[in-house]
C-alpha cells in the first residue's frame, strides 16, 4: 500500500523544471560533477554508462570519532534505527520499498562517517532520493523499536568482537594507542555503553548531525549529472539547513614511549599487532610524507612479491601471515599498522623481532628502484581496475569528502605515489616508525588443556621450551 | 498528472520485460578440449580471465586438503622462476593473480590491463603457472604447515566448527562432506607427490572452463584461450560425482564451546545447478530467508524479536545437490527459543507457502534488480564461468527474468513440499553457557 503512494509521488516529480539552474558546478578532473544546494548539501555525480544501473550514497559527517565515552556506539545504533521508519513510513518499510523496486541497499558506520546506499536500475534513482530525503528530516525514533534494535546491535558486537579474539585484541590495542583522540572508541561501542544507551541519546545525535549541510550525496552510474542535480534539489532542497556545531579538535596527546599490552582470550594461536602514530593526508604538514608512508605499505605488503611475504612468510618462514598498511584518508592522525601470526615453533617475540628488523632495514637501506617500479605499476593498474565498480568509486569519493578532503585529491594519487623517492621512504621510516609512537598488542591464547599440561610439567622438572 | 501516474506501471513492466538481456556470451572449444566462454566488454582497458577446473575439495578423496594445497602452490614457481620471481613479474605488470578452491571448483584468475605488451606477458606467465607449476617441496611443506595452523585457528571459531559439522552431517560419505581446509591427520600425512598427482589429473584441458571478459576482440580472445590451453595436456574430464542421498531422519548436534553466542545451522541436502526446481526454489527461498532485511526469517527473528544480527537461509546449488541451510547466531541463553522460532517458520512456510503479495514483491526485487547482476566485468566473468562450468544454457541470463516471472505461489508450495523436509533436518548448535 505504501509502495503505491511512493510510486505516485515519484511520478509527480517527473515534471520538468522551468527555473534555471543555480548550481555551483565545475568540471572535476576525475569527471565528477559537483553541485551544492542552498541548504549546504553537497552533490557529487559521476556518469558511468557501462550498465543501466546507479548507486546512490548519502554520507553524513558523523561516526565513532565524533562520540565521547559513555555514548560510544551511538552513531552505529542510530544507523540501524534509520531503517525503523519516519512520520509516514513504518519500521523496515524503507527496505521493503527499495526491494520492491529491484534495489539492494544497506548502510555502514565508520570512525568518520555514517553512510547509506542503494544500488538500483537507473530508472529507480528517484525512489531512493525520496526515501533518503524523508529519513534525513522525519525519522521516527520509537522506544519499542529501539529496545529490539539495540539487542540486534549487541548480537552484532558478540558476533564481530566478543567471540573473535583478533577483533578483541584490536579493540584493546586501539584503546591503548589512543588516549585523548576519539579513535580510542570502538565503532560498534563498548558493551557497557550499549547497555546504558537510551532513546534520547539517539534523538539528540540525530538532531545534531542529520542535516543537509552535514551530508554529501554521491551518485554514480548511468545518469545525466544535471538531471540528477535537479532531482536532488527537488527532494533535498526543501530540507532546512541547520547549524552544525563544530567538533572539538581532540588531538591525541603526545605519546612518550612504547606501550605494550596483552589480551588474554579464547584462542589457539597467538597474534601480534603493532602500530606507529602517523599523520594522514588531511593532517600532514608535508603531504609527501603521507605518500611515502603509502609506498612503505607497498614495499612491505603490496602483494606477494613484497617484503613481508617474501622474507617472513616464504624466506625465514617465521610467520604464517604478516601484513602492513594504513589508511591515509582518515580524518585525524592514525596508526601505521603491522600484524602477523607466527608459524609453528616460532614465538610471538621472534615475529616481533623480525618485523622490527624490517623497519630497521627501511631506515638504513634505500629501497630499490625495482621495488618502487612494481608498486607504481600496481598503483597505475589498480586505478583502472577500480573503474569496474561503481560502488567502490562512490566509496572513495564519499570517504574523502566526508573527512574533509576534496575528492579531486584522488586524482593526484598515482602521480604523488610515482613521485616518491627511495630517500623519502627512508626519511619517513626514520621519522615515524620509532618506539616513541609505538603500541604493541599480543593476543595471548587461553588454552586450558595446554595450561594444565604446563602446570604438570612445571611441577615435574624444568620444562624448557 | 494522470498521464504520469499511468506511465508508472508501464515503466515497471519495461524493466521486467525489456532490459533483461544478459551480456552476449560466445562459446567455443580449444583444440585440446577446453571449453571457452567469452564476452566482449569494451569500455575499460581491462581483461579478466578465469580458468575453472573440476578440481575442488570434492576431489580430495582420502587426501582431505589436497585440492586447496594444490591451488595455493600454483604460483610458487614455474620453469626457471621461483615464487618470488613469479610474484615480481605479475606485480611488476600491475596484473592481479588469484587462486581459490571451493567444493566443486578450482578457480585461477588473472586481471590485466588490455595493453597488448602487458597482457601478453601476464598471460604467458599465467599459462605457465596453471599448466606447469613446479610445486616445490619447500613450498609444499610451508603451505602444509600453514594449513595446520589454520586448522588450529579455526578450532576456536564457532562459525567454522558449526559449518564443518553441518556439512559432515548433511553429506555423510558424499565428497561434499569433505572440508577443503583438510584435517590434522590428512595434512600430517600429505606428501608433495599427492599434490603433483592431483595437479596432473585435474588441471587438464578437458576438465577446464576458460572465461574471458574485457576489451578484446573475438579473434584475440581465441588466441588468448589457445595460449592458456595449449600448455595443458588434454587429459580427461573428472568423473561424475555420485548423487547426494537424502537424510532418513533428523539429527541434532550440540557442541559445547566457550563463546557468548550460539551459532545455529539447520538444513539438509537442497538442489543442484540445472535442477528443474532451481528457479522455483530460488524465488521461494528469496521470500523465506534470501532477501536480507525484508525476508520472512529476518522479519521474524531480527525485526520482530531482536534475537540476531544475521539470520538467513539459502540453497547453495552445486554440481550435485548442495545444502539448503538456515543460519543465525544469538546469545547462549536464548538459543533454544530462537531455534524453535526458526523451525516453526520453516514448517509454516513449507505448509502454507508465501502470500501472493510476498511473491510479487520478491519478483519485483529479482527482476527489477537484474541489471545489478551483470553491471561489472568482474560479475560477468563470474557468471559466464559458472554457466560454463555447470553446463547451463548460454541464454541462462537472457531467460532469467522470464523464468522468475513464471513462478507461482502454487509452484513454490509444491516444490518446497517435495524438496524441503522439516522432519529430516540436521541441526547444529555450537556455543553454550559455561
Amino acid at each position: 500500500m505504501h509502495l503505491v503512494s511512493i510510486l505516485l509521488l515519484s511520478a509527480t516529480l517527473a515534471v520538468s523544471f522551468t527555473t534555471p539552474l543555480q548550481a555551483k558546478h565545475r568540471e572535476g578532473v576525475s569527471d565528477v560533477r559537483q553541485y551544492e544546494l542552498d541548504n549546504g548539501m553537497k552533490i557529487l555525480v559521476k556518469e558511468d554508462h557501462r550498465a543501466p544501473v546507479v548507486v546512490s550514497q548519502v554520507w553524513y559527517k558523523v561516526g565513532s570519532s565524533y562520540e565521547h565515552n559513555g555514548i560510544t556506539g551511538v552513531s552505529h545504533v542510530l544507523e540501524h534505527m534509520m531503517f525503523k521508519g519516519t512520520k509516514t513510513l513504518g519500521p523496515n518499510e524503507f527496505s521493503k520499498i527499495i526491494a520492491a523496486n529491484g534495489g539492494r541497499e544497506n548502510a555502514f558506520t565508520g570512525k568518520d562517517y555514517t553512510a547509506y546506499f542503494q544500488s538500483l536500475h537507473k530508472d529507480r534513482l528517484e525512489v531512493s532520493m525520496r526515501l533518503e530525503a524523508d529519513r534525513m528530516q522525519n525519522l521516527s525514533l520509537r522506544e519499542e523499536d529501539f529496545v529490539k534494535e539495540v539487542n540486534v546491535v549487541k548480537e552484532e558486537r558478540r558476533l564481530r568482537t566478543e567471540d573473535k579474539p583478533t577483533s578483541l585484541t584490536y579493540e584493546q590495542f586501539i584503546a591503548t594507542a589512543f588516549q585523548s583522540s576519539p579513535y580510542h572508541h570502538p565503532i560498534i561501542g563498548w558493551m557497557e555503553d550499549l547497555d546504558s544507551m537510551r532513546l534520547e541519546d539517539l534523538q539528540a545525535w540525530y538532531e545534531r548531525w542529520y542535516s543537509p549541510s552535514n551530508a554529501t550525496l554521491v551518485i554514480i552510474g548511468d545518469v545525466e549529472a544535471d538531471k540528477v542535480y535537479r532531482m536532488a534539489k527537488k527532494h533535498f532542497g526543501p530540507i532546512p539547513a541547520s547549524k552544525i556545531k563544530p567538533l572539538k579538535p581532540q588531538r591525541e596527546t603526545k605519546q612518550r614511549g612504547e606501550r605494550r599490552l596483552k589480551v588474554r582470550a579464547q584462542a589457539e594461536v597467538p597474534y601480534l599487532l603493532m602500530g606507529y602514530k602517523v599523520p594522514v593526508l588531511l593532517t600532514a604538514k608535508e603531504p609527501n610524507e603521507v605518500y611515502a608512508l603509502e609506498v612503505i605499505a607497498g614495499i612491505l605488503d603490496g602483494g606477494n612479491s613484497a617484503r613481508l611475504s617474501k622474507d617472513l612468510v616464504r624466506g625465514t618462514q617465521i610467520a604464517v601471515s604478516a601484513g602492513a598498511g594504513y589508511d591515509m584518508y582518515d580524518r585525524i592522525d592514525n596508526l601505521f599498522l603491522f600484524d602477523g601470526r607466527p608459524s609453528t615453533g616460532n614465538s610471538i617475540e621472534v615475529l616481533e623481532k623480525a618485523l622490527r628488523e624490517q623497519i630497521v632495514r627501511l631506515q638504513t637501506t634505500l629501497a630499490t628502484q625495482d621495488e618502487l617500479d612494481r608498486i607504481k605499476a600496481q598503483v597505475i593498474a589498480a586505478k583502472v581496475y577500480e573503474l569496474d565498480s561503481v560502488f567502490y568509486q562512490g566509496m572513495q569519493i564519499g570517504t574523502l569528502e566526508t573527512v574533509g578532503l576534496d575528492h579531486t585529491r584522488l586524482d593526484e594519487y598515482v602521480t604523488r605515489v610515482r613521485a616518491v623517492t627511495p630517500a623519502q621512504v627512508q626519511a619517513v621510516a626514520k621519522k615515524y616508525l620509532i618506539d616513541e609512537g609505538l603500541t604493541v598488542a599480543i593476543l595471548d591464547p587461553i588454552n586450558e588443556k595446554k595450561e594444565n599440561n604446563k602446570a604438570t610439567a612445571a611441577k615435574g622438572a624444568d620444562h624448557a621450551k | 498528472m494522470l498521464n504520469k501516474i499511468l506511465l508508472l506501471p508501464l515503466s515497471l513492466l519495461l524493466i521486467a520485460s525489456v532490459s533483461h538481456a544478459g551480456p552476449k556470451i560466445e562459446h567455443w572449444q580449444t583444440e585440446n578440449g577446453a571449453r571457452v566462454f567469452y564476452v566482449n566488454a569494451p569500455g575499460l582497458p581491462i581483461v579478466d580471465l578465469r580458468i575453472v577446473f573440476d578440481a575442488g575439495s570434492a576431489r580430495d578423496a582420502d587426501k582431505s586438503g589436497v585440492a586447496s594445497l594444490t591451488s595455493s602452490l600454483l604460483d610458487e614457481g614455474t620453469g626457471k622462476l621461483n615464487a618470488n620471481q613469479v610474484a615480481e613479474k605479475f606485480e611488476g605488470l600491475g596484473a592481479q593473480y588469484g587462486a581459490s578452491s571451493l567444493r566443486d571448483m578450482a578457480v585461477v584468475s588473472l586481471r590485466s590491463l588490455s595493453d597488448e605488451a602487458i597482457l601478453d606477458k601476464a598471460l604467458d606467465l599465467f599459462s605457465q603457472v596453471v599448466a606447469a607449476p613446479t610445486l616445490p617441496e619447500k613450498s609444499f611443506q610451508r603451505n602444509r604447515k600453514a594449513m595446520l595452523v589454520g586448522l588450529q585457528v579455526a578450532s576456536k571459531r564457532p562459525n567454522v566448527i558449526a559449518s564443518k559439522t553441518f556439512y559432515k552431517q548433511v553429506f555423510n560419505d558424499h565428497p561434499y562432506a569433505i572440508d577443503g581446509s583438510g584435517t590434522e591427520p590428512s595434512l600430517t600425512n600429505m606428501q608433495r607427490q599427492d599434490v603433483v598427482a592431483f595437479h596432473k589429473q585435474y588441471y587438464v584441458a578437458s576438465n577446464a572452463v576458460i572465461a574471458i571478459v574485457g576489451e578484446v576482440s573475438r579473434a584475440r580472445a581465441e588466441a588468448l584461450a589457445n595460449r592458456v590451453a595449449s600448455g595443458l595436456v588434454k587429459g580427461e574430464r573428472a568423473a561424475k560425482l555420485v548423487k547426494v542421498a537424502g537424510l532418513s531422519s533428523g539429527i541434532t548436534k550440540r557442541i559445547k564451546h566457550e563463546s557468548q553466542q550460539t551459532h545455529i545451522l539447520v538444513g539438509q541436502p537442497g538442489m543442484h545447478r540445472g535442477d528443474p526446481d532451481y528457479i522455483t526454489l530460488y524465488v521461494g527461498n528469496h521470500i523465506f530467508g534470501g532477501s536480507g532485511l525484508v525476508s520472512r526469517l529476518s522479519d521474524s527473528i531480527r525485526e520482530q524479536r531482536g534475537l540476531a544480527y544475521s539470520v538467513y537461509s539459502y540453497f547453495s546449488p552445486m554440481r550435485e545437490d548442495g545444502p539448503f541451510m538456515m543460519g543465525m547466531q544469538t546469545k547462549n541463553s536464548q538459543a533454544d527459543d530462537a531455534l524453535k522460532i526458526l523451525n516453526n517458520e520453516l514448517k509454516s512456510y513449507v505448509t502454507n507457502g508465501p502470500s501472493e503479495d510476498e511473491l510479487k514483491r520478491s519478483k519485483q526485487n529479482i527482476t527489477g534488480g537484474f541489471a545489478l547482476r551483470v553491471d561489472s566485468n568482474k560479475k560477468i566473468t563470474e557468471y559466464i564461468a559458472m554457466i560454463g562450468f555447470y553446463d547451463l544454457p548460454l541464454d541462462y541470463l537472457d531467460t532469467f527474468n522470464a523464468r522468475v516471472e513464471a513462478v507461482t505461489v502454487a509452484k513454490i508450495k509444491d516444490a518446497f513440499k517435495r524438496r524441503v523436509h522439516p522432519d529430516k533436518l540436521v541441526t547444529v548448535m555450537v556455543g553454550g553457557e559455561k
